[in-house]
């Protein structure tokens, strides 16, 4: 094992990590707000919008994320028109085109994750605060919300280590985040093996950070109950 | 050319190149899927074994997977593939030198990382097994490989239909990512047309409608198998 | 459980075995297999399914001179020296240039081509104002002029946005002398830089002269053109030719002698003047 070259191959991958933490971050909180929308569209009797939130998260689930990620890089690049409206500074640019496709993808996902946290307050808690005359935003900030996030949590930990995850594809898209300087570094010295230890052994503890912070919050959230140790299945 | 024409099967038409190339999307995820299965078998037997080594040995594949971006690994195998094979040929004992085609590359890759997951899905299978059971079957002195066909392998294809369908979404999707090694899948196959025709924006849309045909057709062919698996069982 | 571990394991050998190719002792090179990236046109590109190119009409040249059977097998740029490595074919004719960094993993042939780099940029751009438009430079032999006019170019491409090619002599040119002013984007294929500088996200482009007007030959891109001065040498590579696993000693002199015999008869340069429409030569 070529420890210099180790060195060097970590020197030269620091600056992707704020570019993947930002992409993730930003991502994940762009697609949180989008996703309680999503959710509370789903569950609010009126059909449209109902409809409009089941017909989202089929067509992002359904899909890969880098047919998406193209769809909005490349394809929207296609027409003249959209290259004359004041989103173009916007679309123009690999960092929003990016962080626009893993919002969207992450709301549909987190729409899902968010309105099984909310169906699983038990129906009775709800009835007996609307009994006591509860409504609308205190009942959703006492009784909801503070359940459903417990619920929510374990699943949603899982959902942002797929974002950062996710962050990788946005070097297929000229981005250097991680992945990206990974696969510069690799196509210039041809030692693929040395370069995937270090962008992993990154990932990982960024991972595990993550995976931590993620069990504090549920030992908060739910004192009784033991947290799960790793991140479950994301529901396809 | 409008839309029609250019996804038509005319003579100008891309249409047959995209369905071929879908065809070849469920072969190489076909093939992950079987990579992925051999791999979670050998993880579950790992985790549910008695020995701590091999116990470690699976946790940390399924951690270390499961933390790294999915490109990360595919980039891996194709730049650095025959270090790799040849590594692990050495391994084995194997001498000399092997090729990778990039069919191969990719259904490894994504069968590398499915098999972390299909670990946890056979593991949660196979524990799902009633005890009683296991143990009556050794009580009557059956044989562990005749246990192995009558009793553990029906259960667990049981339990384990609606994490193996999950996760066969997953390598539907992740299969998009093989585009990068090369290999003429649909992603591929998008690019390819969208490069000679210089209209990206349909050529990525018909490549989603196709992704959502095939993860739409995998829903139901999941749900039918998960019914009739279930057949008999009484649910609580 | 013994059970899946022993399929598991039959499962890997078959692979390795499907995956491995078979031993040749006799007649080493009767049959050879070439790789070829099939998407950096004229050199080497797609046209009704079939590869076809400079290249691809070379290699078959050289190939009769070698009396061997040649296979053209297509591979992406980025990962074509590693194939070579994976004895996924046995030489590369892909248009590339001969480097430092990659003699140490792969060995040279001579040169049969050679041209020079530059930018490609809107016609409309402030940009084709670049200096030294039409003339041609080496940076080895012109070093002092090339120099200059690069230093003089900077304040033109500050704050502007290039694509080029990962991987590529271009993309180390542009990261050695401009990486300090201007925007560096690098793409798996030059047919992703040409859609972006097309959608306006780039500014300009970096490539090969040859690359670009053929390029610009195309309906879609009658609005662009070659600007400032044409570089060769150093950085930019000692010429075109065909990359070789080391070791491979033998082959590399067959090349060498096949592509001595095209360049003394003539050959080389009626297909350069063919695909290129000027003599590409090695000077």
């Amino acid at each position: 094992m070529d420890f210099a070259f180790l060195l060097e191959c970590f020197e030269r991958l620091l600056p992707g990590i704020p570019m993947t933490l930002k992409l993730a971050g930003f991502s994940l909180l762009i697609g949180l707000v989008l996703a309680v929308l999503l959710a509370m569209a789903r569950l609010s009797g009126i059909v449209v919008l109902e409809w409009f939130s089941r017909a989202y998260v089929f067509v992002f689930r359904g899909t890969p994320l880098l047919v998406q990620l193209f769809l909005i890089y490349y394809g929207l690049g296609q027409f003249p028109a959209i290259r004359q409206t004041f989103l173009w500074p916007f679309l123009r640019e690999p960092y929003w085109c990016t962080l626009l496709a893993l919002s969207l993808n992450t709301a549909a996902y987190g729409a899902e994750i968010v309105r099984g946290g909310l169906l699983s307050v038990a129906a009775g808690q709800v009835e007996a605060a609307r009994a006591c005359g509860m409504s609308g935003w205190l009942l959703y900030r006492r009784i909801v919300f503070p359940q459903a996030l417990r619920q929510a949590l374990p699943a949603y930990g899982s959902e942002i280590i797929l974002m950062v995850k996710a962050t990788s594809l946005a070097s297929v898209v000229t981005l250097l985040e991680l992945t990206g300087i990974a696969h510069k570094l690799i196509s210039e010295s041809f030692r693929a093996i040395e370069v995937f230890i270090v962008a992993g052994a990154i990932y990982l503890a960024i991972n595990f950070v993550i995976t931590r912070a993620v069990a504090w919050g549920e030992r908060r959230l739910s004192p009784d109950r033991p947290a799960d140790p790793l991140p479950s299945l994301p529901a396809a | 050319m409008n839309y029609f024409e250019l996804m038509g099967f005319g003579p100008n038409g891309w249409g047959l190149p995209m369905i071929q190339a879908a065809t070849m999307t469920l072969r190489v995820a076909l093939a992950a899927f079987v990579v992925g299965l051999a791999l979670g078998g050998l993880g579950a037997w790992a985790k549910l074994s008695g020995s701590r080594f091999a116990r470690g040995a699976a946790d940390v594949y399924t951690t270390v997977i499961r933390g790294i971006p999915d490109l990360l690994v595919i980039y891996l195998f194709y730049f650095g593939g025959s270090a790799v094979l040849g590594a692990i040929g050495k391994w084995f004992g194997a001498t000399g030198f092997v090729g990778m085609p990039a069919f191969a590359t990719g259904a490894i890759a994504v069968g590398l990382v499915s098999g972390a997951y299909q670990t946890e899905v056979l593991r949660g299978a196979f524990m799902a097994i009633a005890k009683g059971e296991l143990e009556a079957a050794r009580a009557v002195g059956m044989p562990p490989l005749l246990m192995f066909r009558r009793i553990i392998v029906p259960q667990v294809a049981r339990y384990a239909i609606p994490g193996l369908g999950n996760v066969w979404q997953l390598i539907l999707k992740e299969s998009a990512l093989i585009s990068v090694t090369g290999l003429v899948e649909l992603l591929r196959q998008a690019q390819i047309g969208a490069g000679s025709t210089r209209q990206p924006f349909y050529f990525f849309l018909t490549a989603a409608a196709l992704y959502l045909v095939l993860t739409t057709l995998s829903t139901i062919i999941f749900e039918r198998l998960e019914t009739r698996a279930m057949r008999g069982v009484r649910r609580a | 459980m013994r059970a899946i571990k022993l399929l598991t394991l039959t499962a890997v050998v078959i692979g390795g075995l499907i995956a491995a190719g078979p031993a040749d002792a006799q007649n080493k090179w009767a049959k050879i297999r070439i790789g070829t990236e099939g998407a950096y046109a004229p050199w080497n590109f797609v046209e009704g399914g079939k590869l076809t190119g400079f290249e691809v009409e070379l290699a078959q040249d050289l190939c009769k001179r070698m009396k061997a059977e040649c296979e053209i097998v297509p591979q992406d740029w980025d990962g074509i020296i590693p194939a070579l490595n994976a004895s996924k074919y046995d030489a590369i004719m892909a248009g590339m240039n001969i480097t430092e960094k990659r003699q140490e993993v792969v060995s040279f042939s001579r040169p049969y081509a050679g041209g020079p780099h530059g930018f490609g940029v809107p016609k409309n751009s402030p940009l084709v104002k670049l200096p030294g438009l039409g003339e041609r430079l080496s940076l080895v032999k012109n070093k002092a002029e090339a120099e200059k006019l690069i230093a003089e170019s900077k304040a033109l491409l500050k704050g502007k946005v290039i694509g080029v090619q990962v991987s590529t002599v271009n993309a180390n040119f542009l990261q050695k002398y401009f990486k300090d002013v201007a925007d560096i984007r690098e793409y798996k294929t030059t047919e992703q830089h040409d859609l972006d500088l097309v959608a306006g996200r780039v500014d300009a482009i970096y490539a090969d002269h040859s690359s670009l007007l053929a390029t610009f030959s195309k309906p879609d891109f009658k609005d662009y053109q070659v600007a400032g001065v044409g570089l060769t040498g150093d950085i930019l590579g000692n010429g075109v030719a065909v990359g070789l696993r080391k070791g491979d000693d033998d082959l590399r002199k067959l090349f060498d002698e096949a592509i001595a015999g095209a360049l003394a008869d003539g050959t080389i340069k009626t297909l350069s003047t063919k695909w290129f429409k000027t003599d590409m030569t090695p000077q």
